[in-house]
């Protein structure tokens, strides 16, 4: 697979859709009677939150399909999904606390669980790719790191419904109500950014895969050009490798 | 009434401005870092592929050559 085909529409769409999402946050979302313009936040906070943590279940999944196939391209999909999630996930944290800053008067509050819960996954996380290094051996590595995404990725929608069923003391439950809880053009901007925020992830992930499979291909063309002892051997490294055909 | 009017036509920006743009900024840095990486990536890719397309030119120009002694062989025999 050639991932990067059709990527400049996919960063056109991209653009145009977090354009959109911003457009519609601050001149046709109304302002919050509570909050004020500080509820902005919410428009890049919550879809940043949302796909952080899609992002670590789709690396679950492709962990699934490595471990039934045992193909190194499922691998490698897990490794760039969660990646991702990762960096997108200290995002979270940081618009997390400019807004609890904002609201609450404090940068982090620790009786929470909504806040303690996503710095649980983000710390759980955070081992995989320290575990990764950790393995010399590149089948074992791949192994070991499917397994961790596979149990990582179930317990982050159990994660989720345990802090819904949770006693909330600060943190807005936004979507608790049956309608959806928000006005509609408050919800129309917001799934928007949802939207803008799953294209960005998207596109960066077909990006990051495009980059790994061009340095696959260039390893193997300057092994075909001057042989096995021209490629200096990969050291020890987090990162999967792919076979090079 | 002047008041409300004043109020209403303001110039002055809203609270918390400040906030809001430190977390829209944040997503903005962490998209130029991640490009900024690509782009050293990219830059050592285009590095690789100069040396791999030399290293191609030097083998297609070996293959091509004939051997220098050869035609001063022929004309000894």
């Amino acid at each position: 697979m050639l991932y990067g085909t059709r990527l400049r529409a996919l960063s056109i769409a991209t653009l145009l859709t977090m354009t959109a999402a911003f457009a519609l946050a601050f001149f046709y979302a109304p302002m919050d009677a509570d909050q004020g313009f500080m509820q902005k936040i919410f428009y890049v906070h919550v879809p940043m939150a949302m796909v952080a943590l899609g992002g670590f279940v789709f690396g679950g999944i492709m962990a699934i399909q490595h471990l039934r196939t045992g193909d190194p391209k499922y691998d490698l999909r897990a490794y760039v999904a969660i990646h991702l999630s990762l960096i997108l996930g200290v995002g979270v944290l940081v618009t997390g606390a400019i807004w609890a800053k904002a609201s609450w008067g404090h940068w982090w509050v620790w009786d929470e669980p909504t806040l303690v819960s996503f710095l649980i996954v983000f710390l759980l996380y955070a081992t995989y790719q320290p575990m990764r290094f950790s393995i010399e051996d590149r089948e074992r590595q791949a192994r070991y790191a499917s397994v961790f995404a596979v149990v990582a990725g179930a317990f982050v929608p159990l994660n989720f419904l345990a802090v819904r069923l949770a006693e909330a003391y600060t943190h807005p439950r936004v979507f608790a109500t049956a309608d959806g809880g928000l006005p509609a053009k408050m919800q129309l901007a917001f799934l928007v950014s949802l939207a803008g925020m799953t294209l960005l992830y998207v596109t960066l992930w077909r990006y990051e895969m495009a980059s790994k499979h061009t340095s696959a291909q260039l390893r193997a063309l300057r092994r075909k050009l001057s042989g096995d002892d021209a490629v200096a051997r990969v050291g020890r490294t987090a990162a999967p490798s792919l076979p090079t055909t | 009434m002047t008041l409300v009017l004043a109020q209403a036509t303001t110039d002055a920006l809203p609270d918390n401005v400040g906030y809001v743009a430190a977390a829209y900024l944040v997503l903005f840095a962490l998209v130029l870092i991640y490009v900024a990486i690509m782009g050293a990536k990219l830059a050592r890719f285009e590095r690789e592929l100069a040396e791999l397309n030399d290293l191609a030119d030097e083998r297609a120009g070996t293959f091509a050559a004939p051997p220098e002694a050869a035609p001063e062989e022929a004309r000894t025999r």
